[in-house]
């Protein structure tokens, strides 16, 4: 009842209040401008911007690197000399932050929305086309998620011990997909019922175009939000894996490996913890407010009075 | 008089949502007296639903109510929830629009009547509750009540559920029932039969009724009194007669006026109410209505006027009308004509219209649909046929109107569907332009798409909610390949033909209200410059002041550019304002076809009898004087076997055939043959005036 919904009283009054809007609009620019006006959006761009700067530069001028071991600082906290801190064996902690946060921003910024974008293709063809496409595209996700991924990678690791951290992008989100392809294939089933996909069938758009024009858009959010949230979780799976000796290896780190080194000595030493992970809780909130912000412009009828 | 049974005084409630404060009721007032029938008539939005519900104490938190609620002079707003549970459902009872969700649908029917009995007479021991429930649902016309009183909500049909409801409503004797559209889900048919369901437990019961509807032809027949309500006030109170007669307020007379009416010339046009209501966020300072009202003066934007008792001829004021309008009395002694408020629009002049062309343009032989109905989940096995069509003829000619009706579930969606497909049919052949839809390669069907376009019925769910206006217009064209500054030049153009601002291009679907997102949707349709244009419902989901608006938008763009409909409703009134010719549908067949006028005067088939003889007319005079044919049961299931005349099992006349001439709609299926001027598929056509209509 639209009596009882303020959203609604609020969007007739955007009519009544006759903001003229230049009918010359591709959607992208729309989203663009709706994109803009929000808040959380620059926010999360400027801090996301921030960190991926330091990530590049923040080494430029400090005299330590990543290997580098002072004899002289064991286990030190953070002085003027060694930012951050010095871990057991005389590393600088500062230095190992920004190279694992490079390895960390490739890994999750990738992952994260390559994993949604094959979950988002895939649902919405197999939802979309039905029928025996429909059937062996299941019975291939089901497969592969009975299938326990992680067991797979480490199987896999000996093979792949050298390979670079291209195959671990890669291993990660074609494993990461398969839920969210069949929530979206769910969501593309009740699309496809919908009036206007059924319009669009009768004026004769092909079915790729539906998917892309249609479905892509309206299961948009729930990828959207999956893909900012696949950032963290890729960042995360990456420790799990470094852990078990794939992927990143010593003397290389990234912001996984020095979390579960510093996860033990977080109490006693509590810079080899908070450091690294406070960057990593900075970087998943970045992507969250982009997330957050684009899906509330992808999808016009989510307003701010929604959060 | 007594002492009225309810009496709401100065009844307000506001909703708080984020600190906005929506002012859905304002001050409204009304008494309903033991056994009076009282209807509410108002617009989605306009309070009448909100107000009932404030009787019942069922309102949110949210809202703040205020003024007094008297039951039997017992004030209602005063009571805590347990002590208003002993008044609901024993003092007063409600029934709900859709009668699924208000059933429970893991108790059998029979359980929740028991529970109603039980919870308020805890004497009552559980064989005496079973058998009076069995007893009820006898009242209310449900077969074979012992049986049903076991089945679950599911298994009972729209119709059904909502007299099972019936029951539990008037269970514990209520004095008063409050029903809150209760037959705008179902279908015509099914409707007659729960209004006089609803009328005969009224009268059983000795209550007061308070129907809300949007439906004046439904308050026509049944109410003693009507209320209108508009932006959350009563802006009209009179006896049946008084309003549909002489209505006072411009709202009354502009919304009789707006519907199309069955017992009226169909070539008169509809006087559509253009705007919308106002927005319930601010108290209005002037009338509300004054934005749509043709009759407003400066007058009227000063300060609300009060709800006022009319004065008759001698200057006395009539106790029984009321009005909130300044200029109620001009109206009521004829200095302001009330045909002059809304003058009727003109049709489209002849210099303007399309020349006609003789020719079919759509055509469907013998064509058939049937689903196949399978079990088992590994290895599917066939095990019955859904006959959705079976076996429809229809013809379309150049710049005509067809009007295809049926309850739903007869197989109109279906046929369409197959029509658009542009694929052939499984049975049958179906022309488009002359060319049988089978024979098309895919370039060739893509090509045949620009002639036939659809419109749906849910303005909402047609638009994707993604794309900006112009998006949705120009999508048809972006098949064709048609250049970017070429669509977005026409969608402007498109804009203005339908009635919308060429601004508007960039702004989304949900920004819109109902009768400018069904115009979206035409011009979507139009932009390709088709000849037929599908119409599946287009204005079912329409208020009825927004309805006519649309109605007339179809009828002027008909004219001006020569366009063919097939227009599919369930609701007669329209199709006999719109249609040149009417095909009336019944479980997958066509029953009756043929010229509007000669049907809808003199119908042969005893189911259009029965279908044009259910429609409320909006006039209580024809209203009473008539007679219904009452259809037994609900539409059977297209899955079901039956041998002969697949309407013989609701068939009225059937049932008063002699046995020897039964025979015959037994064992055989009657065809589609002339009779009077149309053609119809019933074997005893000749005699079915014996059914007094």
């Amino acid at each position: 009842m639209s009596l009882l919904n303020p959203e609604l009283v609020e969007s007739s009054e955007h009519v009544e209040g006759a903001h003229q809007t230049d009918a010359v609009n591709s959607r992208l620019a729309q989203i663009w401008r709706r994109l803009r006006s929000t808040p959380r959006f620059w926010v999360g761009a400027i801090a996301l911007l921030l960190i991926c700067l330091w990530a590049l530069f923040g080494l430029a001028l400090y005299p330590w690197s990543a290997t580098d071991q002072d004899g002289l600082a064991f286990s030190q906290g953070p002085s003027a000399s060694h930012w951050f801190g010095t871990n057991g064996i005389g590393q600088d902690l500062y230095a190992q932050t920004i190279i694992g946060l490079q390895k960390s921003l490739l890994v999750g910024l990738i992952v994260g929305p390559a994993a949604a974008l094959i979950a988002g293709f895939v649902g919405a063809i197999s939802g979309y086309v039905g029928g025996v496409w429909d059937r062996v595209i299941v019975w291939f996700i089901d497969l592969l998620l009975v299938l326990p991924s992680f067991y797979i990678l480490v199987l896999l690791s000996p093979t792949f011990k050298n390979a670079s951290i291209v195959a671990l992008i890669l291993f990660l989100a074609l494993f990461g997909w398969m839920v969210l392809a069949r929530v979206v294939r769910g969501q593309t089933m009740s699309l496809r019922e919908r009036e206007y996909v059924k319009a669009a069938r009768y004026m004769g758009v092909g079915g790729l175009t539906i998917v892309r024009r249609h479905i892509i858009p309206n299961v948009a959010s729930l990828l959207i939000i999956d893909a900012t949230l696949g950032v963290g979780a890729a960042i995360l799976s990456e420790t799990a894996l470094s852990f078990f000796g794939f992927g990143i290896q010593p003397p290389d780190v990234s912001l996984g490996t020095l979390l579960s080194a510093g996860s033990s000595a977080a109490v006693t030493r509590p810079w080899l913890f908070v450091f690294p992970s406070a960057v990593l809780i900075l970087t998943v909130l970045a992507t969250s407010l982009i997330g957050d912000a684009l899906r509330d412009a992808v999808d016009p009828t989510s307003g701010a009075t929604r959060d | 008089m007594t002492d009225p049974v309810l009496s709401v005084r100065n009844l307000s409630v506001t909703f708080n949502a984020n600190g906005r404060r929506v002012h859905a009721v304002r001050g409204v007032s009304y008494d309903v007296q033991r056994g009076e029938f009282l209807g509410i008539v108002g617009e989605s939005g306009s309070g009448k639903s909100v107000s009932s519900l404030a009787v019942m104490g069922l309102l949110p938190s949210s809202a703040t109510v205020e003024g007094e609620i008297l039951f039997n002079g017992r004030s209602l707003l005063d009571l805590n929830d347990r002590e208003l549970s002993g008044i609901r459902g024993r003092g007063i009872s409600m029934i709900f629009q859709d009668p699924l969700s208000a059933l429970t649908p893991v108790y059998t029917v029979g359980q929740q009547i028991v529970e109603a009995l039980r919870l308020h007479d805890r004497a009552l021991s559980q064989q005496a509750a079973e058998k009076r429930s069995i007893e009820l649902l006898k009242i209310v016309g449900i077969p074979h009540p012992e049986r049903r009183a076991k089945s679950f909500p599911h298994e009972f049909s729209g119709g059904m559920r909502q007299r099972a409801m019936i029951a539990i409503s008037i269970a514990n004797d209520p004095q008063l029932i409050i029903a809150d559209e209760p037959t705008t889900a179902l279908d015509v048919t099914i409707q007659a039969q729960i209004l006089e369901v609803l009328q005969s437990a009224k009268d059983l019961t000795g209550a007061a009724v308070v129907l809300i509807t949007h439906d004046l032809g439904v308050v026509a027949g049944n109410a003693d009194d009507v209320a209108v309500m508009y932006a959350g006030r009563i802006v009209e109170k009179a006896p049946v007669l008084d309003l549909f007669r002489r209505p006072v307020m411009p709202y009354t007379i502009g919304l009789l006026r707006s519907m199309p009416n069955m017992a009226s010339a169909a070539s008169e046009r509809l006087v559509p109410l253009e705007g919308r209501p106002p927005i319930l966020t601010v108290v209005p300072t002037g009338c509300p209505f004054a934005p749509r009202c043709p009759a407003a003066i400066a007058e009227c934007l000063d300060g609300e006027p009060p709800l006022e008792l009319v004065k008759n001829g001698a200057g006395v004021p009539d106790p029984t009308r009321a009005v909130a309008c300044i200029r109620h009395e001009e109206i009521e002694d004829g200095t302001l004509a009330r045909d002059e408020i809304f003058p009727r629009p003109e049709p489209v002049p002849v210099e303007l219209r399309a020349p006609q062309k003789r020719e079919t343009v759509l055509e469907l032989r013998d064509m058939q649909r049937h689903f196949p109905l399978t079990r088992g989940a590994v290895f599917k096995r066939r095990v019955g046929t859904v006959r959705a069509v079976d076996g429809v003829s229809l013809q379309l000619e150049a710049g005509q109107t067809l009007g295809l009706v049926g309850e739903s579930g007869c197989g109109k969606t279906t046929t369409i569907m197959e029509i658009l497909e542009l694929a052939g049919a499984q049975q049958g052949t179906i022309s488009v332009n002359g060319i049988d839809t089978a024979t098309l390669n895919r370039t060739d069907r893509r090509a045949l798409r620009r002639d036939i376009q659809v419109v749906f019925q849910d303005p909402m769910a047609s638009l994707d909610p993604r794309m900006t206006v112009e998006d949705i217009i120009g999508e048809p064209l972006t098949v064709h390949d048609v250049k970017p500054a070429e669509i977005r030049r026409k969608v402007a153009e498109i804009l203005q033909l339908v009635g919308l601002e060429p601004s508007f291009a960039g702004r989304y679907a949900h920004e819109f209200s109902g009768g400018q997102r069904q115009r979206i949707g035409i011009a979507r349709a139009l932009i390709v410059e088709p000849k037929i244009l599908v119409l599946d419902e287009p204005v079912s989901a329409l208020d009825v002041s927004v309805q006519a608006g649309v109605i007339n938008l179809l009828e002027d763009l008909k004219d001006r550019l020569g366009l063919s409909y097939l227009f599919v409703a369930h609701d007669l009134a329209v199709i006999r304002h719109i249609a040149d010719r009417v095909a009336v549908m019944y479980l997958g067949r066509i029953v009756e076809s043929g010229d509007a006028d000669l049907i809808f005067s003199d119908p042969r088939h005893p189911y259009t009898r029965a279908l044009l003889s259910a429609v409320p007319v909006p006039d209580p005079e024809i209203e009473r004087s008539r007679s219904r044919i009452l259809l037994a049961g609900d539409l059977p299931s297209p899955t079901e076997e039956i041998t002969g005349c697949n309407f013989r099992t609701r068939c009225p006349l059937y049932a008063m055939l002699p046995e020897a001439q039964r025979v015959r709609c037994e064992t055989d299926d009657p065809a589609q043959r002339p009779v009077a001027g149309r053609d119809v598929a019933c074997h005893w056509a000749e005699v079915s005036e014996q059914l007094v209509a």
